[in-house]
């Protein structure tokens, strides 16, 4: 059933507030989502003024210098710090983003820093990814063929092939899309999801795979994939600029192409 | 305590195998909806408005018939389709969802047939 109620210790309470250093002039605000597992306590949101004349210039910046300079109990990930890795995923005024490619000139006024919605948090910024990764691979994300390889040389694949592939092989699976769909928030237990659904349909368009009626047959559920409803909060909110709606709509032709031929 | 693997949740009793019907005929009924429902206001606009004998007159013509019946089972088979897709996102207990599924069902079932033996009714006994 849909929960109406919340579970007592999601109610977010107020928290610290560390004002700027006496002598900034250009101080930011940056308010925090805060949960601690071992206190047993309500998450709370803290509150940073930061000198901005002395931080760089991404969000995921100012999330460092929180850690080195104001406050060492924040917690979060991070690795690459230039959109590739998808550690730093997390919901930035209201919108799924990589804190290291959102510049903080991109928002006026204060800043406001929640973990990826509806997802368990383990702590602090960090969301439980471990159904997401399991849900990925469910889908088989590897080449499947029963042909051999040539001995000689690799798998060919033609230009026009390869192009296929743009648009689905630079997602880095940080997840933003994924929890940004409510369809999913609803019904993540069941629904793939628009990050694997585009990571299966850059399976199911692989010239080299040979298991694209086999991968289809798995799609086929109304959960799994139908959950669907082209809300298209995933391709407003992916980082990387790409379209997941759209590779969860072709899938749904490939699958009436099957059917009506 | 589940001790399942977080991959054998996720796999869980394996894929329906279906779905595709479904989403296919709920995009059918609504394409086939967009000219029917324009004739449904030249219909409604006539039952205001005109008198009796002319609407009767009006309805028994061949094409008036099977707009109105085409009417009638596409927007009843596409509201049933759509509703079970509301039902199955928002209520999550397999008992209540089954039953609201059926009651939907069935509801709509009875509804299209009401309404055809109305028509039937009003095009042969007048």
């Amino acid at each position: 059933m849909a929960e109406f109620t919340l579970p007592k210790n999601s109610q977010v309470i107020a928290g610290k507030t560390y004002t700027a250093p006496v002598g900034v002039t250009n101080s930011r605000r940056f308010e925090v989502y805060r949960w601690n597992p071992d206190t047993g306590e309500n998450p709370r949101i803290d509150s940073y003024e930061l000198d901005m004349d002395n931080c760089g210039p991404m969000v995921l910046d100012a999330i460092l210098k929180i850690k080195n300079d104001v406050d060492s109990t924040l917690t979060f990930r991070r690795s690459c710090r230039e959109g590739v890795c998808g550690s730093c995923a997390m919901m930035v005024n209201g919108k799924n983003t990589l804190a290291c490619t959102k510049a903080i000139d991109s928002y006026s006024g204060t800043i406001k820093i929640f973990p990826l919605p509806h997802m368990q948090v383990v702590k602090d910024l960090v969301a439980d990814m471990t159904h997401f990764y399991a849900q990925y691979a469910s889908i088989q994300p590897w080449i499947a063929a029963q042909t051999p390889a040539p001995a000689d040389r690799e798998r060919l694949q033609s230009k026009e092939d390869r192009e296929k592939l743009d648009g689905l092989y630079e997602c880095v699976l940080c997840a933003c899309c994924s929890t940004s769909c409510p369809s999913y928030w609803w019904n993540s237990e069941r629904y793939l999801g628009p990050a694997v659904l585009l990571q299966a349909y850059r399976w199911l368009v692989d010239s080299r795979d040979e298991n694209t009626g086999a991968r289809l047959d798995e799609l086929e559920d109304p959960f799994k994939l139908y959950r669907c409803h082209t809300i298209m909060n995933c391709t407003d909110t992916c980082p990387k600029g790409l379209n997941p709606a759209k590779a969860i709509a072709e899938t749904k032709k490939l699958l009436v192409q099957r059917k009506l031929g | 305590m589940d001790c399942r693997s977080p991959l054998a949740k996720v796999h869980g009793l394996g894929s329906a195998k279906s779905g595709t019907s479904h989403w296919w005929m709920q995009r059918v009924t609504a394409v086939a909806l967009i000219p029917l429902s324009y004739w449904l206001i030249t219909f409604l606009n006539l039952s205001f408005h005109a008198p009796y004998q002319y609407m009767l007159a009006w309805l028994v013509t061949p094409l008036n018939t099977v707009c109105i019946i085409a009417w009638v089972l596409a927007a009843f088979y596409h509201a049933a389709l759509g509703l079970q897709v509301v039902i199955e996102d928002y209520i999550a207990a397999e008992g209540i969802k089954i039953i609201s599924v059926w009651t939907v069902n069935i509801s709509f079932f009875m509804l299209a047939l009401a309404a055809l033996v109305a028509v039937f009714r009003i095009l042969l006994v007048g």
